[in-house]
């Protein structure tokens, strides 16, 4: 019954190219292995909070309503959850990615004026594969082929702000509601953003020499993937991005759970409440220097919105960390002049102020 | 004989390449000569937009990724 749910729901979301699947075969049994695993997946992940209060309670026998027993069990029960999270989201991200490349995306890109090439490069930063290792030959490339100044800030500010790993930390943690908040807020900063930059016309503090590269044309034969190599590149990303964050998770996770136990209740109120006004500028100032990957992070942040932290405050703070990383400047002075790194680390810490002032005023 | 670029500025990724084809051309008895290029008006020359690059026979072959063993091998040993 879930086998078929899950298969028909496959079925739907790559309808076109399923039905050539049909005939499992080599590289197929990648597909045949994810469908047969979702069952197992779904059961655990529904019946999670049972078999932490059966491991915790039964098993090794915790006093309930202790200290102890608050931290472990959310250690416990919150580390699975993610982790299992993480699994399925990277997959069918890395799936869904495999449709994008770079070179598509800056073919997109390429004709649109602003505005409506800032709103379609902040929702390509989303899907297009990014690493921040890639920003300069990404930015030279966009450049080069006539993407605006404005329109490739968008992409740069969506890209590593809207990821996956902290999507679904925030869907797991937080619950749906304050992951689509972060992302569509995430994406108006985005749109914004670049749409100022390009309007101030900066380009001249772009370094000189960005307009004189002279982009080699790829001469890369667009082969037609198959589907099954797709579910490859869901795997292959899968083992990639868990194998590099899950030590993030679980050490964030700990550190949450610790603050969830001990930490006493309102304690954050203070700090990082509604009444401190000055809580989302410095917040933001925090995290600006801060460089953590978003696994580290959230679990903390989270376990501090439970003690009394303002939503817009902690929102601020997520932002500034994941979104403005002070390594990724660095790599961008390679390109650009000073004044426009100020003016897009200011532009962006700005947007993220108002954004968390504004869910201040609403929470 | 072979010739060999690994395009990237110094990404994790692009190191781990590097070691892999140096490894692979020496276990498979190939003759070749590798480079790697960190210059980036020369690794945008190429047309990538993804680090790192593998170019053979100042051809492209794949960018972004770590292509799998056997696919690396099949390249180095085409003419």
């Amino acid at each position: 019954m879930e086998k078929e749910r899950s298969k028909l729901i496959i079925r739907k979301i790559f309808n076109r190219n399923f039905i050539k699947a049909l005939p499992f075969g080599k590289g197929w049994d990648g597909l045949l292995f994810a469908v047969l695993l979702f069952p197992v997946w779904l059961l655990l992940y529904l019946n999670l909070e049972r078999i932490t209060d059966l491991l915790i309670f039964s098993l090794i026998d915790l006093t309930p309503k202790t200290h102890l027993t608050d931290a472990v069990w959310f250690f416990v029960f919150e580390v699975p959850k993610v982790l299992l999270l993480l699994t399925l989201i990277v997959f069918i991200v890395g799936i869904i990615r495999s449709y994008f490349s770079p070179e598509r995306t800056r073919k997109m890109l390429g004709g649109k004026k602003l505005f409506a090439g800032n709103v379609s490069a902040s929702l390509l930063g989303i899907v297009t594969p990014f690493c921040s290792c890639s920003a300069i030959p990404l930015f030279l490339g966009f450049v080069e082929s006539g993407v605006p100044l404005g329109v490739t800030f968008s992409f740069l500010i969506a890209a590593p702000m809207i990821n996956e790993v902290a999507l679904v930390l925030l869907f797991g943690l937080f619950g749906w509601k304050t992951a689509l908040l972060y992302m569509s807020t995430g994406l108006l900063i985005a749109m914004f953003s670049g749409f100022i930059i390009g309007r101030l016309k900066l380009e001249r503090f772009v370094e000189p020499w960005v307009y004189q590269v002279k982009a080699g044309h790829l001469e890369m034969e667009e082969e037609r993937i198959p589907f099954s190599q797709r579910i490859t590149a869901g795997y292959d990303a899968v083992k990639e991005i868990v194998s590099k964050v899950w030590i993030y998770i679980v050490i964030g996770i700990a550190v949450g759970a610790g603050i969830h136990g001990y930490v006493p209740e309102n304690f954050m109120a203070g700090l990082m409440g509604k009444s401190a006004w000055w809580s989302v500028p410095a917040a933001v100032l925090l995290g600006v220097p801060m460089y953590s990957n978003a696994a580290g992070i959230i679990p903390i942040v989270q376990a501090l919105l439970e003690k009394g932290a303002s939503l817009g405050t902690v929102l601020a703070f997520m932002m500034s960390v994941i979104g403005l990383s002070l390594p990724e400047t660095i790599i961008l002075k390679k390109v650009l002049k000073l004044q426009l790194i100020f003016i897009f680390v200011g532009i962006v810490a700005v947007g993220i102020i108002i954004v968390g002032y504004l869910f201040n005023l609403i929470y | 004989m072979v010739s060999i670029k690994i395009l990237g500025a110094g990404c994790k990724k692009c190191k781990t390449l590097e070691a892999k084809v140096r490894e692979l051309a020496t276990t498979n008895n190939i003759d070749a000569v590798v480079e790697k290029v960190t210059d980036l008006q020369e690794i945008v020359g190429y047309g990538i937009m993804m680090t790192p690059g593998l170019v053979i026979n100042e051809q492209v072959k794949s960018y972004g990724i770590i292509p799998k063993d056997e696919q690396i091998i099949n390249w180095l040993k085409e003419k």
